[in-house]
């Protein structure tokens, strides 16, 4: 035990160093200038000096989401705070271990509106997991230690630590390790035996199960178990949004993503099963369409480590509250010794499957516009870069496409914002997830709009050597918005034209403003460039690459379920709904 | 719609109160009245919350108040299984003829006088919903001046307590 004096700011960096934080992102001001003066002289904490603090937060969440481990971002108080908001927020919704730290005002100041005053532990009180105001110095090794653990543990998400100025100036004994204290905090990750029993007797008996499969199981590390029940069961898998790359796609029981922009088989083999065997996922809207007419003939085995998460949306016939990679372990156990070597027969339910899966593959029309088409743009960034690669995309229809047509084959390699869908993810993302896994590729693969959100941290990326390659999906429109307008607003275009496009005033020119941020610029516009351009910017790692794709804004995602109505009226193309069988 | 009483024993947090009721706002679940206060060991609150739920089965209520880090417990109070009381100060207009017959009033519901002037009283009533809506009916036609209340207090029957197994 070290008695050592020290600052509460430099017990913030010692804190963090003990508790393993090996990378910050942040942006110094006022009320955490003391706390930046200690960290200057840390060995172990590397800062990474964002452009804006919301890229900070973003990055910290890439961070976490590639590597598996606490992502961190600092501000300072007031609007350095408050601009971590919509990544906090985001961090929540997606369950990603996040750690936030903002200066605050003097203690004696609180409440008086001072400057740069801003109330973030309100603010965010209800998109945290958990958050502290700390007023006193010595507090400051215990709310990082419980921090640490709130974030990383359970269902992970994100934690506030507000530190007001005062507290990082004091000096005092600093003491590690802290005791924790939270009484009120239990996370259950081992299931209960009777539940694995009674989730395996049901999945013996099913005949036409589906392992529906969320984010959890990403966040769990549990793919290795997942697909050893897989292959126990014979069961088709479906990955949500959250969950691309929990399960490999090249396996053939993989049926792809489900939900609004889902496969048909995908969508359809929830909506004709008879048991869905839930694991880390939580019934989003965008994934049962409207609620009462999703999967009505089914049972529902719901694992979750969120208790809160079963029963939410749907009821559970067989609830497991547990961490996905000892449920689904334990599960295994139980079959196996159920099952005795011989495999459920799910034959007839397959060639149902298989029916579907011939008729309706995944797939896109070429553009007739003679501009590039982006389902092929995206394809080709992913067959070309690989499955080791990352991918981190913002919100619309690009992050559908990428969703769709890159094929994942392990956990950690799609990163995006599934439940807040935050426009301007993908560039912060992108960056913290290099930080975090620098051997690797990483690809943000952007929309024009979503990428003149947050294209300043390409002066971040440029400045500390963090080569990260952007693809710009460039409709030179918002998309997705677009595509309702399409679909349901009479082909209005309400303020959806963003004039990037090499046809339009071009504002900004996407290459110049890679150049000008120090990162390599290439513009692709026949289809015979893309390749050549996605190689360049793979072998180009001295610098961040951009790559502006032109793209016809005409293309659609599809299949597509309509917000709202039930998943049996699935799109496979427009006014294209899948014909069924007879005794369908 | 149905009315439940939650008991919660949470830790005593600045901002403790905040989390829990905009949890409620949130979520969107009914508040139909609140207690906090102190409980029998120090750094430990206890609330009392009469939850309404519609659509949103109770269960969702408890699991999301169970997963905020300063709330300890959540235990659901049954009606037959927990004592349960309001606690109310009512301001009564009164004269020299009506006087007489709120005091009456007063002495029926086992009421308490605390203040008398020329024109009017404040009466202390204790007890359950039932007793204190009944006599706030009572004192109606007289004409209330004002009216104030507490949120109900409850706490189970019996010699266990809630406290006991946090206790170690």
């Amino acid at each position: 035990m070290s008695t050592e004096i020290l600052t509460g700011a430099a017990a913030i960096v010692r804190s963090l160093e003990l508790l393993g934080v090996e990378d910050i992102f942040g942006l110094p001001g006022g009320a955490i200038l003391p706390t930046y003066d200690p960290l200057m002289d840390s060995t172990k904490l590397r800062h990474i000096l964002v452009r804006h603090e919301q890229g900070a937060g973003h990055a910290a969440e890439g961070y976490a989401s590639a590597s598996g481990r606490l992502g961190v971002c600092i501000a300072t108080s007031g609007p350095g705070a408050t601009n971590l908001v919509t990544a906090i927020a985001d961090a929540h919704m997606d369950s990603v271990p996040l750690l936030a730290i903002t200066g605050q005002v003097g203690s004696h100041l609180i409440g008086t509106d001072a400057f740069q005053e801003a109330d973030i532990v309100g603010i965010t009180m209800p998109i945290t997991k958990h958050s502290f105001l700390v007023t006193k110095a010595e507090d400051i090794p215990e709310v990082l230690a419980s921090a640490y653990l709130i974030a990383t543990t359970g269902r992970p998400g994100p934690v506030l630590v507000d530190i007001t100025k005062d507290a990082q100036n004091a000096k005092v004994p600093f003491i590690w390790p802290p005791k924790v204290d939270l009484p009120g905090y239990k996370p259950v990750s081992k299931p209960h035996g009777k539940q694995i029993q009674a989730a395996a007797q049901m999945i013996v008996d099913a005949k036409r199960p589906v392992l529906y499969v969320g984010g959890g199981v990403i966040r769990a590390g549990a793919n290795k178990e997942l697909l050893k029940l897989a292959e126990l069961t014979g069961a088709p898998v479906v990955t949500t949004l959250m969950a691309r790359g929990a399960f490999p796609d090249s396996h053939h029981q993989n049926l792809g993503m489900p939900g609004m922009h889902g496969t048909v088989p995908a969508v359809t083999a929830l909506q004709k099963s008879d048991l869905l065997i839930t694991l880390g996922a939580r019934f989003d809207d965008r994934v049962t369409g409207e609620v009462k007419s999703f999967a009505t003939g089914a049972k529902v085995i719901h694992v979750d480590i969120d208790p809160a998460e079963i029963g939410k949306i749907r009821f559970a016939d067989v609830p497991i509250v547990g961490d996905a990679k000892e449920v689904i372990s334990e599960l295994n156990d139980e079959l196996t010794a159920m099952l005795g070597g011989t495999k459920p027969d799910t034959t007839e339910w397959w060639s149902f499957i298989d029916g579907l899966l011939e008729r309706y593959p995944l797939g896109y029309l070429p553009a007739s516009d003679g501009k590039l088409t982006p389902q092929h743009v995206i394809e080709r960034i992913g067959e070309i870069s690989g499955p080791e690669a990352i991918y981190a995309a913002g919100v619309g229809q690009h992050q559908m496409w990428s969703a769709q047509f890159i094929k994942y084959e392990r956990p950690n390699s799609w990163l995006n914002s599934g439940g807040a869908g935050t426009m301007g993810y993908a560039v912060p993302a992108a960056m913290g997830a290099k930080v975090g896994q620098p051997d690797r590729l990483v690809w943000a693969i952007d929309g024009d709009g979503c990428f003149q959100m947050t294209n300043q941290e390409l002066a971040t990326c440029a400045l500390n050597d963090i080569p990260i390659k952007v693809a710009i999906i460039n409709n030179s429109s918002l998309g997705m918005v677009r595509q309702w307008q399409t679909l349901f607003y009479n082909e209005r275009y309400s303020n959806t034209d963003l004039n990037t496009g090499t046809d339009t005033v071009m504002i900004p020119d996407f290459v110049k403003l890679a150049e000008a941020y120090g990162c390599l610029g290439i513009r692709v516009e026949k289809e015979e460039e893309i390749d050549a351009a996605i190689k360049l910017a793979i072998e180009t790692n001295d610098r961040p690459v951009v790559i502006d794709f032109i793209v016809s804004r005409d293309a659609m995602v599809w299949p597509m379920v309509t917000a709202g109505v039930s998943n049996d009226e699935v799109q496979y193309a427009r006014d294209a709904a899948p014909v069924w069988d007879g005794e369908e | 719609m149905s009315k439940h009483v939650l008991s919660l024993l949470v830790e005593d947090k600045p901002g403790l109160l905040t989390r829990v009721a905009s949890l409620f706002a949130r979520r969107g679940f009914n508040i139909e009245s609140l207690a906090v206060g102190t409980s029998e060991i120090v750094g430990l609150s206890r609330i009392t919350v009469v939850v309404s739920v519609e659509g949103a089965p109770l269960e969702q209520v408890t699991k999301q108040l169970n997963k905020l880090i300063n709330v300890i417990k959540v235990v659901e109070l049954e009606p037959d299984q927990a004592v349960q009381r309001d606690h109310m100060l009512i301001k009564v207009k009164t004269d020299a003829t009506t006087r007489s017959q709120v005091l009456e009033a007063v002495t029926l519901f086992r009421a308490r006088v605390i203040d008398v002037v020329a024109d009017a009283v404040i009466i202390e009533v204790t007890g359950d919903t039932a007793k204190c809506a009944a006599l706030i009916k009572v004192l109606e036609p007289f004409g209330i001046k004002e009216l104030v209340q507490s949120g109900v207090l409850a706490m189970s029957r019996g010699s266990k307590s809630m406290t006991e197994k946090v206790l170690k």
